[in-house]
């Protein structure tokens, strides 16, 4: 199954909810980027309320994602990490390094919006209106 | 997932990832069914999870096995995870944080360790058996 990528002006809004085989997430990894690039969105949610595991390579690889995400332009915020999922990444050694992270989406939104807005770009729909 | 709801043990056949969601979902089930609380479902979620990846990873098929091994006084699940691959030649090595031969982050044994009260490897070339188990003492209401 793909994981949906919604589109909400310039950001785009994706939420992992159900447990994804490695070939799922490396999809989801391609897919995002892809559709970042695409429209060149500005922000990037990823939404992991319902994910119960979050195992080493889940980790590493939504962190990478993050990672790409931001390396092409987009400002990341990964939100909604249950507690438990926390404390068992923490006692493993692991964690999300360089993502910044909140309690829901309504904050993940709205740390994206001050982080877009600090960069102090215009935004796509600023453009086109210009048009 | 299914679970046999009174069986005391059984096995699942790892051969690829979709099996890794599968044993993790089990040994979850089996927690909650044993009334853990959500972290400890989540630990050894996690820890299942990371040793059957491991078999994907160092020795392309193996089995894991999720034990209810409770008794009156403490609840207590068991895992087995086995392979018939080249082996862990060093495992001392294994089981220091941040070694890792598979291009990971070396945070899995060790780290599967933290989360388990008990852990064991044996090894040797076309037998590897990892074992390890949670344990939490039974309340009033468990």
């Amino acid at each position: 199954m793909r994981i949906p990528i919604l589109r909400l002006g310039d950001i785009l809004l994706t939420s992992i909810q159900v447990d994804l085989t490695d070939a799922e997430v490396m999809q989801f990894q391609t897919d995002v980027l892809h559709a970042i690039a695409d429209i060149e969105a500005r922000g990037l949610v990823i939404e992991i309320t319902a994910l119960e595991v979050v195992d080493s390579f889940m980790a590493r690889t939504i962190n990478d994602t993050a990672n790409m995400a931001q390396m092409i332009g987009a400002e990341v915020v990964v939100c909604g990490m249950r507690p438990a999922v926390a404390l068992t990444l923490i006692e493993m050694g692991r964690g999300l390094i360089g993502v910044e992270t909140t309690f829901n989406l309504n904050e993940g939104l709205a740390r994206l919006n001050k982080k877009i807005a600090q960069r102090g770009d215009s935004s796509l729909t600023d453009d086109e209106d210009a048009v | 997932m299914t679970v046999p709801p009174e069986a005391a043990e059984f096995t699942i056949p790892i051969r690829d990832s979709t099996d890794v969601l599968r044993a993790r979902g089990s040994a979850r089930e089996l927690a909650a069914r044993l009334k853990l609380g959500s972290a400890d479902q989540t630990r050894l979620a996690t820890a299942v999870s990371e040793l059957t990846r491991n078999i994907l990873q160092y020795a392309g098929e193996g089995t894991c096995t999720i034990i209810n091994a409770s008794d009156d006084h403490q609840r207590c699940i068991r895992v087995i995870v086995e392979d018939h691959g080249p082996g862990i030649p060093d495992i001392p090595l294994a089981l220091r944080d941040g070694y890792s031969t598979g291009g990971g982050l070396g945070a899995g044994l060790p780290g599967v360790q933290r989360l388990m009260d008990e852990f064991q490897i044996t090894s040797q070339p076309g037998h590897t058996c990892l074992t390890m188990a949670m344990n939490r003492p039974r309340t009033p209401f468990t």
